[in-house]
């Protein structure tokens, strides 16, 4: 967007075929728009980019580095490489190191078959992760009265803090500590059931990618998510200001 | 209901809140004051408890979550009272080169304590830092503000036994 607010029309490469952007989008957006495939775990249409996950990583021509595809913005005459050798390598590499830091159990976890970890690593061709896991020790939260949280699931693509403190408001979900003792809390560290803030809409379990945030009663592979509600939520939120 | 701002009245009658509160108001009770604020509190109670967390929080407006967040990310905040004596250990890359590695080890299996805690009988917080600046005294230590260089096993421990 120019200084004046002005929406500019772009035109830039992508796998070498011509596409038109407008100026406010994404890299990402443009690429979905015109089908080209990225992987994203931590992106979710209607919420803020941090570029936390690293996968949507693209190759821009005249770019040293790789350059996430959620938060770069467009810009005219750009050439980007959305699929070779070397993204295929980091990605699945990122992936793995994803995997090897919690408990990712496929086959006992809720999200089985609804997972979107599981079907990028399928998508992706991982069959075996290279580097040792971790094996932390995590405890499972089930005080609240109609979801469960479980650590040992989480990716820490921090969904569930964007959804509550952008959507609802409520902000009950933040990140504590730093590096690998980094964790999803609620409120004070304190058991979620007795978070005061929380409003129990449900978002936050809605928007998480893997088992990590679920509905209780819910057993192995029952626990489907709908996440459809936030491109329109946020839409409609920004009319009626 | 009211209308944030509210005054928020500190959760005991200890005078030393009383520098907390000035560091808000300084900064207009504004939100993005939480680092600073966090920082008086550390500085003058040492620690930072559930009650004060939550004074902040609430006095500033901002989520709970995220003064917890904040208080865990940055290393200079820490949430349980600090022991009578501090020993710091700099694991930078020559301190670390030098062996601070072992340094720590032999320290943390002697007085059963891992880097950022502190000794049961509140005697001794074992504190790692990247760097102090001192690399050509590396591995190099700091006990109780006192700066170390060139310290073996042997002296580090001498240095504590003189604590206990």
């Amino acid at each position: 967007m120019t200084a004046n607010g002005q929406i500019k029309i772009f035109t830039l490469k992508i796998d070498g075929k011509d596409v038109s952007a407008r100026s406010d989008q994404t890299v990402l957006q443009v690429c979905r728009e015109n089908e080209y495939f990225i992987p994203t775990l931590c992106h979710l249409e209607g919420l803020s980019n941090i570029g936390a996950c690293r996968l949507c990583m693209v190759e821009v021509a005249g770019q040293r580095k790789l350059l996430p595809a959620c938060t770069t913005m467009v810009s005219e005459g750009m050439e980007v490489t959305t699929t070779n050798d070397k993204l295929a390598h980091y990605r699945k590499m990122t992936l793995e190191l994803i995997f090897s830091e919690r408990n990712h159990t496929c086959s006992v976890c809720v999200s089985n078959n609804h997972c979107e970890l599981q079907y990028l690593s399928q998508k992706l061709g991982i069959n075996h992760i290279r580097v040792p896991y971790r094996f932390p020790k995590f405890a499972v939260d089930a005080s609240h009265p109609y979801f469960i949280l479980d650590h040992n699931r989480c990716i820490l693509c921090t969904r569930c803090v964007r959804v509550c403190d952008e959507i609802e408001g409520a902000h009950v979900w933040d990140v504590s500590g730093r590096g690998i003792q980094a964790k999803v809390i609620t409120e004070l560290n304190q058991p979620w059931g007795s978070a005061d803030t929380c409003t129990q809409c449900g978002k936050c379990v809605n928007v998480c990618p893997v088992g990590a945030l679920s509905e209780k009663g819910r057993s192995v592979a029952e626990n489907t998510k709908r996440s459809g509600f936030l491109p329109y939520l946020t839409a409609r939120r920004k009319e009626k200001i | 209901m009211p209308a944030y701002p509210v005054k928020v009245q500190p959760p005991t009658e200890d005078k030393r809140w009383g520098l907390v509160m000035a560091t808000m108001k300084r900064h207009g009770y504004q939100s993005n004051a939480m680092i600073e604020t966090l920082h008086t509190v550390q500085e003058s109670f040492g620690f930072l408890d559930d009650d004060s967390l939550r004074f902040v929080s609430k006095a500033l407006n901002v989520p709970l979550s995220k003064v917890y967040g904040v208080a865990t990310f940055y290393h200079f905040f820490t949430l349980k009272p600090q022991g009578k004596h501090t020993c710091v250990i700099c694991m930078g890359t020559a301190c670390y080169v030098k062996g601070a590695g072992e340094l720590m080890e032999t320290i943390a299996k002697k007085y059963n304590v891992h880097p950022g805690e502190t000794t049961d009988d509140g005697n001794l917080s074992l504190v790692t830092a990247r760097c102090i600046g001192a690399c050509g005294l590396a591995p190099a230590g700091v006990f109780d503000g006192e700066v170390n260089g060139k310290l073996t096993a042997a002296d580090t421990l001498t240095k504590l036994t003189k604590w206990e």
